[in-house]
Order: C-alpha cells, then sequence, then structure tokens
C-alpha cells in the first residue's frame, strides 16, 4: 500500500511530463526527445530560484513553468519548424540532437555533479494506517492535479483549445477554416514544456538532487507513459502516467530496482506490440 | 570469370597496398601505439556505422540501439578467448559473438521490426537498454565493474582485413537483388509490398545482418580495448555510431566510411574534453538535419564520382 | 473455370461498410472494366484484392489451370484453387495478381531500372549467400534481370530512360512505368487502378492500344479501373459497376451505357428522369 503511494505522486510526476508529450506527438506527430531535458532545466530554473534568488515554492513553481514554456517555444521555432516537411527520421533525429545539445550545454555551464535541492517544502509526515505520506508528496499529487484540471479546461473551454485539437485531428483543414497553424503548435509546446518545467521543480523538491542527465529516464518512461494511455490523448496521458508511476514502484519495491528500469522498456515493447494505440487512443488507417 | 574485372583488380591492389603501407609504418614506428588507438577507433567505427548504415540507411528502419549488438559481440567474445586464448580462440570468438548477436537481432526484429518511425526507434532504445541492464546483473559479465584483461589479438592485420570484408559484404548485398528489396521498403513499403517482397522477412534479414557486423565491431572492440563495461554500450554508444551514419549521409556506404574516419580523429582530438565533443556532436545532428540531411555523400557513393569524371557529356544525367 | 471468382465479398471499418457483398468473376484473359462514381469502393476491393485490406466476410479465389502429362503420356488438365482472401499482398503478388496504384507509388528516388527489377526480384534465382559473395551466377543473373528489364520497359518505350530517376520522368511516362513494373511481377491477373488518369486523348488512345497488346503478348487477365468512358466503353469486353460498395450493374458495355441505374448512379436521380 505505501508503494501505491509512492507510486501516485511518482505517477503524478509521469503524467505532468507525459501531457508535454502527448500533446506535441496529437499536434505534430513528432516524439520530442527534448521533452525530458526541458524538465532538467526546469528543475535547476526552481533551483536557481530557491537557492540564488531566495525564492519561496509557489513563484520558483511559476518561473520555472514560463521559462520552459520559452524555451519550448523556442526549441519548436529553430529545430521542428524548418523540418515540417521532412521525414519522421529526420525530424527524430533533430529532436535527439537537441536533447543532448541541452543535456551537454547544461553540463558544460552548470557541471554534471549532482546538486541538492534546498529544503522549501515542509518536512511534515502524515501517518494513515500504517502509511506514510510526505508533505512533499501531497504538494506533488496536488500541483499536479491542479495542472491537469487547468489543462482541461483549457483544451475544452477555450478557443486555442479547440485550435489544438482541430490542428491535431486536421492541420490543412484547420487552416482552411481560419485557425493559425503555427502559433497553435508554438502555444502546446509551451503548454507542454510549462508542465515539464513545473514536474521538474516537483522532482527537485522531491527527490532532493538534480544533475545534467536527470532528464533522459524520466523522459523515457513519460513517454511510455503516454504511449500505454495512447498517444494524442490528454486523459490517457493522465491515466498512463500514474500507470507506469504504480507500476515502477511496485516493481521496485517488491522485485530488483535494478531491473526497474529494465521493466518499463520490457513493458513498453509489450504494449507496442499488443496494443500500440495504447488505452485511450485512436486507430489511424494510412490511405492507400 | 565476371568476377575478375580490371575495376575489381584495382580494388584489389589499393586494398593490399593500404595494408601494406600503414603496415609498414607501424613496423617501424613511425606510427606510435598512441596513433594505432586512433586507427583502432577509425576501423571499428567503420563497422558499426556501415553496418547501421544498411539498418536505417539503406532499409528504412531507424535503429537507436545498435551499441546493444555491439556489447553482445563483445562480451560473448571476451568470455570465448578468455577460456580458448589463442588466434584461433579468437577468430572462432568472433564469429560466435556476431552469431550471438544476429540470434539477438533476429529475436529482437520480429516483433518490433512491424512497428514504425518513431516508435521502432524507441522500441530498439529500450531493448539495448534491457540488454544493458542483463549483462550488468549477471554474474559472468561481473557485472558493473565489467571485465578486464582480455587477451589482445586484434592488430592492425585482423583489424585491417575485417573491416574491408564488412565494407564488401554489406557493400555487395547492397548492390543485390537482396539489396535492391530492402531498399524499396524504404522507398515505400506498401509498393514494395505489393511487388511480391515480403517486408516484415527482408526487414529483419537487414537487422540480423546488422547485428552479425555490430557483433563483430564489438568483438574487436573487447581484443582491442581489453576491458568491457556495460556502460562503454549504452545509448550514447548507439548516438555516437548514429551521427557517423548521419553525417556520412544514409544510403551511402562511402560517406559512413569517410565520417567515421573523421570523426573518430574527432575523438581523439577532442579526447579530454568529452562534453566539448558532445556538445559538437549534437549541433552537428542538429545542423546537418536542418541544412543538409542528406549528410556529406547523400545516397551517392565514391564510383559515382568516378563515373561523372570520365561520363561523355552526351550521356551526363541530372 | 473463372480464373478469378469473388464471392459475397465484404469490407467493413468500424461503423462504415465500404464493400458490400460483390460478387463478381474474371475468366481467363478476359478484359474487365470496374466503372463507379468516386468512393464507390473501387480502389477498396482492388485493396480487397491484393490483400492490403482483410475482407471482413467472402472469398476471393484464384484458379490455375495447368496442362501436364499423365505417367500414360495423356494430356491432363489440373487446376489449383487458392483462397486470396487474407493472404498479405505480396503473396498475393507470388500468386499471380499484380496492380497499380491509383495515385502512383513508384520508388520515386530509385531509378527507371530498380523501379522494375525490384518487382523481378520474387523471381531471383540466386540465394541470399550470392548476394555476399558476387560470383559467376550473381553476375549471370544480374545481367538477365537487367536484360529482361529493358524488354519490359521497350514496349513502353522507356529503355533509354532506364537509368533515369523516376521522380524525375514526365506524368504519362511514370503511369507507364507503373504498369510495367506490375508486368515484372509475370502475374496471371493484372489490375490496373486509374491507368489513363491526368492523360490527354492521344495519350489515352496509345495506352488503349498497349493495354491490348500487352494481354495479348503476356496472355493476362485484366480489370481495370477507370472514369475515361472512352477508353472503358472501347476495350473491355465485361463491364462492372460499383456504387455505395454495392454492385448496381453488371454486363457488356453497351447494355451499361443503357443501365438506367448506372446513369442514375452517375448524373443523380433528377437528370435520370428528365
Amino acid at each position: 500500500m505505501q508503494q501505491v503511494v509512492n507510486g501516485v505522486s511518482l505517477g503524478s510526476i509521469y503524467a505532468l511530463i507525459a501531457l508535454g508529450y502527448t500533446m506535441v506527438y496529437g499536434i505534430i506527430k513528432l516524439i520530442n526527445f527534448a521533452h525530458g531535458d526541458v524538465y532538467m532545466i526546469g528543475a535547476y530554473i526552481g533551483f536557481a530560484a530557491v537557492t540564488y534568488a531566495k525564492m519561496g515554492f509557489f513563484p520558483a513553481l511559476i518561473l520555472a513553468m514560463i521559462l520552459c514554456a520559452l524555451l519550448g517555444v523556442v526549441i519548436e521555432k529553430v529545430a521542428y519548424k524548418p523540418l515540417r516537411n521532412s521525414t519522421r527520421i529526420a525530424v527524430l533525429i533533430t529532436a535527439i540532437g537537441v536533447s543532448l545539445l541541452l543535456e551537454y550545454l547544461m553540463m558544460f555551464f552548470v557541471g554534471a555533479e549532482v546538486r541538492s535541492y534546498p529544503k522549501v517544502l515542509s518536512e511534515q509526515t502524515f501517518h494513515l494506517q500504517g502509511v506514510v505520506i510526505t508533505m512533499q508528496q501531497i504538494y506533488i499529487v496536488v500541483t499536479a492535479i491542479l495542472l491537469m484540471v487547468l489543462l482541461q479546461y483549457i483544451v475544452h473551454k477555450t478557443k486555442i483549445g479547440k485550435a489544438m485539437r482541430a490542428v491535431s485531428v486536421d492541420s490543412d483543414a484547420a487552416q482552411l477554416m481560419g485557425v493559425n497553424a503555427d502559433s497553435t503548435i508554438s502555444y502546446t509546446f509551451a503548454i507542454g514544456s510549462a508542465f515539464a518545467g513545473a514536474a521538474g521543480v516537483l522532482v527537485g523538491l522531491y527527490y532532493n538532487s538534480i544533475d545534467p542527465l536527470m532528464g533522459m529516464m524520466p523522459g523515457l518512461k513519460a513517454f511510455v507513459a503516454a504511449v500505454f494511455g495512447g498517444i494524442g490523448s490528454v486523459p490517457g496521458a493522465m491515466i498512463g502516467g500514474l500507470g507506469i508511476g504504480i507500476m515502477e514502484t511496485l516493481v521496485s519495491g517488491y522485485g530488483n530496482s535494478m531491473y526497474r528500469d529494465a521493466f518499463v522498456f520490457l513493458f513498453l515493447i509489450l504494449i507496442l506490440i499488443i496494443k500500440p494505440t495504447g488505452l485511450l487512443g485512436k486507430n489511424i488507417r494510412e490511405k492507400v | 570469370m565476371k568476377a575478375l574485372t580490371k575495376k575489381n583488380l584495382l580494388i584489389l591492389i589499393g586494398i593490399l597496398l593500404t595494408f601494406a603501407i600503414v603496415q609498414g609504418l607501424i613496423s617501424v614506428g613511425i606510427i606510435s601505439s598512441f596513433h594505432e588507438i586512433t586507427i583502432a577507433l577509425i576501423c571499428i567505427n567503420i563497422i558499426m556505422a556501415v553496418s547501421l548504415n544498411l539498418v536505417t540507411g539503406f532499409t528504412g528502419q531507424f535503429s537507436l540501439g545498435h551499441a546493444g549488438f555491439m556489447s553482445i559481440g563483445a562480451y560473448v567474445c571476451a568470455l570465448f578467448i578468455m577460456k580458448y586464448d589463442s588466434t584461433t580462440g579468437f577468430l572462432v570468438g568472433i564469429l560466435v559473438g556476431a552469431l550471438a548477436a544476429t540470434v539477438v537481432g533476429i529475436l529482437i526484429g520480429i516483433p518490433t521490426l512491424r512497428l514504425k518511425g518513431d516508435y521502432l526507434a524507441i522500441a530498439t532504445l529500450g531493448m539495448a537498454e534491457i540488454i544493458r541492464v542483463v549483462f550488468l546483473n549477471l554474474e559472468i559479465t561481473n557485472g558493473a565493474a565489467g571485465l578486464s584483461g582480455i587477451p589482445r589479438y586484434a592488430n592492425w592485420f585482423w583489424l585491417f582485413f575485417l573491416t574491408v570484408g564488412t565494407v564488401l559484404l554489406i557493400n555487395n548485398f547492397i548492390r543485390s537483388s537482396y539489396g535492391r528489396a530492402c531498399i524499396s521498403i524504404r522507398e515505400d513499403e506498401i509498393a514494395a509490398e505489393s511487388m511480391g517482397i515480403n517486408t516484415t522477412k527482408y526487414k529483419v534479414m537487414a537487422f540480423a545482418i546488422g547485428a552479425f557486423f555490430a557483433g563483430v565491431g564489438g568483438a574487436l572492440y573487447a581484443s582491442y580495448f581489453y576491458f568491457l563495461k556495460p556502460n562503454i554500450f549504452g545509448f550514447m554508444k548507439s548516438i555516437d555510431i548514429l551521427v557517423i551514419v548521419v553525417l556520412g549521409g544514409l544510403g551511402s556506404v562511402t560517406g559512413s566510411v569517410v565520417a567515421a574516419i573523421l570523426l573518430a580523429l574527432l575523438t581523439t582530438f577532442l579526447q579530454s574534453f568529452t562534453e566539448v565533443r558532445m556538445i559538437l556532436y549534437s549541433f552537428l545532428l542538429v545542423v546537418i538535419m536542418i541544412f543538409r540531411p542528406q549528410g556529406l555523400f547523400g545516397t551517392k557513393e565514391i564510383t559515382d564520382l568516378f563515373k561523372f569524371k570520365f561520363r561523355k557529356k552526351e550521356e551526363r544525367v541530372e | 473455370m473463372p480464373i478469378l471468382s469473388v464471392e459475397k465479398l465484404t469490407k467493413s471499418f468500424g461503423g462504415l461498410t465500404a464493400v458490400s457483398s460483390v460478387s463478381m468473376h474474371l475468366d481467363q484473359g478476359e478484359l474487365v472494366g470496374l466503372i463507379g462514381p468516386n468512393g464507390a469502393g473501387k480502389t477498396t476491393l482492388f485493396n480487397l484484392l491484393t490483400g492490403v485490406y482483410e475482407p471482413t466476410a467472402g472469398s476471393i479465389k484464384l484458379a490455375l489451370t495447368q496442362d501436364e502429362q499423365d505417367i500414360g503420356g495423356k494430356a491432363q488438365t489440373t487446376v489449383i484453387t487458392k483462397e486470396l482472401g487474407g493472404l498479405k499482398p505480396y503473396n498475393v503478388t507470388k500468386a499471380g495478381l499484380a496492380r497499380t496504384f491509383q495515385n502512383i507509388r513508384l520508388f520515386k528516388d530509385l531509378t527507371v531500372l530498380d523501379n522494375v527489377r525490384i518487382a523481378m526480384h520474387q523471381n531471383i534465382r540466386y540465394y541470399l549467400n550470392s548476394s555476399f559473395l558476387h560470383l559467376n551466377k550473381f553476375h549471370q543473373e544480374e545481367e538477365r534481370l537487367i536484360e529482361e528489364a529493358e524488354k519490359l520497359l521497350d514496349i513502353f518505350q522507356l529503355s533509354h530512360k532506364k537509368k533515369e530517376l523516376a521522380k524525375n520522368l514526365p506524368y504519362g511516362e511514370q503511369r507507364h512505368l507503373e504498369i510495367a513494373r506490375a508486368l515484372a511481377t509475370k502475374p496471371v491477373i493484372l489490375l490496373l487502378d486509374e491507368p489513363a488518369a491526368g492523360m490527354n486523348p492521344r495519350e489515352t488512345a496509345q495506352l488503349t492500344k498497349t493495354i491490348e497488346w500487352i494481354r495479348q503478348e503476356f496472355a493476362l487477365t485484366i480489370l481495370l479501373i477507370e472514369h475515361d468512358m472512352s477508353l472503358v466503353m472501347k476495350i473491355c469486353e465485361r463491364i462492372y459497376v460499383l456504387d455505395y460498395g454495392m454492385l448496381i450493374a453488371s454486363g457488356k458495355p453497351a447494355e451499361i451505357r443503357a443501365n438506367k441505374r448506372v446513369i442514375e448512379a452517375y448524373l443523380g436521380e433528377e437528370v435520370s428522369h428528365a
């Protein structure tokens, strides 16, 4: 049971990152390899805000989200937009390049060593029927839920959300209807990256340590979560994130923690083979 | 004999000459053991790049797990030579290592090669990670501490001729009907299927061949650098190889060879600055994809350059 | 016995039925047309016949006759029937059905010669090991391939362009190459999907002659989707008409031309009552 609780907080983090993946994939059919690294940069921004600017939790969170949103938009404009008409492999390679660039630039400028987050949140713990819940875990889950609710609102109740849904179904038709595809795509990246940044700050606070390569594994696992939930589906990413988080902590707790990563990958391969559209995804048929 | 053409004879002489010259320089001491490391790196890079190019460049199957096959070849060969310490042991070890990699390649390939583009990439990445974790946890491979003291049999002779062999065999495959079948899959999978090509079979075939030679590369690595750790063959290594293939040109054997040499030299030059090297590599990836996605050679080979020179004006085609 | 028998063939995508209980047949050597308004399901039917789609219901039977001599020296005819429904496209092609695509699917960045040679791969006479070691057998077979490919290209006046990239060919020649490529698989039945699309009357007339010629030369049975009525009426011996996935008429060209339901389908109900 303890594992499930831990899994929920881990899963909320994955869900936040997965949302970015799924939204970007839904709109331009790209696996944004660099997404995990935006998350990493969010963590560092939060770290800098808290350590050097002596900001509190919420201001740091907001700052990280804003800066990451900007970063996401810049990456899209510089690296992905020129390749809108290229082959999938070309864009994927570019995404990998951007990802590595972010990682190693960070390493070069900030140093590869692990840094620890200062303690900003209270250390309070709650004991409920033999299960320990930390205040940090509550912060994570609550923040994640708030952000996800916000996203649902944006996607379904605002004009920009409508535009996002339209462009992801049929970009050309949407444009003919007057939707500015470019700015819609930028918004999508902005929102997705902001969420990843938020996840980064939350992780920094929870696990206490950050390093330039911290984005890789969570990034990949969040991708698995997005696929599991159904790539392109926002609720799917949320469910997928929680699912993977819980599964991972269970494997780590009851099995061998070394095999934890391998398990997630194995799970991905199984999904891709058995039901590639995931839980809530849609099947797109190629017209011959 | 059809095979004995003027062109093939020239190639043969060129190969033997290259070997002899470098061997001479080594024996006399002009090429020091430090330089030899770079040469070994070049040879292994070439093998890895050309084998990955077959899968990703020619057959269009994006594999991000090539280093996984390299590690299988490396570990299997290493364990073999450590038991059967002799030149024959070495050669058999290479074969066994390569075959082990091939078997794993086929097992992995059959379920995953049904996936397209991005999904295949992540699945292969996952596979390589699983292999790495397995090696990290096996007793026989000594886990994270790695294997050391592997007998060193890979010298210029073996490195050179195995590299040449790899390039020739893969090139021959590509210039055959089987190779063309693989290329057609890259071009248009549905059309290829409609022309009678069992696309799954040929994808797995290319994947398996790529894995085989990656295994050879890994075996040579093991026997030259005589120390193995699972983390050498992680995602970064797969990316290293991918950068070479992309730089040279997805679909050009010549490109892979040239880029392998260039990047091996760059690696040696930037030995003490791994971060700078990685920044350069990743920057290169992005820039190439945006400005010159076909890399240095595109899908052309060095023979195309020669043809261009000697072709009469009337025959010149765009 | 018809060389191809299609029985109650149906294809549904979720709630949408694209092809509904279609039954038709082709006799050896016939040239049959398949017409109908856009969206009627003609290409879907082709996709079903060639294995790109799996039938939801119904069957597709290919019947190949073989004339042999039994032990006593007497001539014997055996018929081998094969169910094509559910086979993968490459197996359908191996069985003897070849097709061209409505939107040309040539290997655009490969040469004209390569496009044809790839289609010949299924009949290659050397094995995998020869592809690594280019010994005599390899070179002989490769030469044979080039010769045969050039012969095919000659039919369409393309052999002088064999080293040209497919994407650089003018549209009409690309359509020809599509057909040449399909022929290279040595089919017994050829399915042509709008071969005259985008052609002017002169090109269409030339194509009509070529289709007739290859039918004779290669002893083919041909099923042809077309919108160009001049081609269809001139060359087809029988015509099937599809509308909303259902077969609404079949018969000789003259009968089809006068068929009320067909006219309705194409021009709308008001016009036929006018």
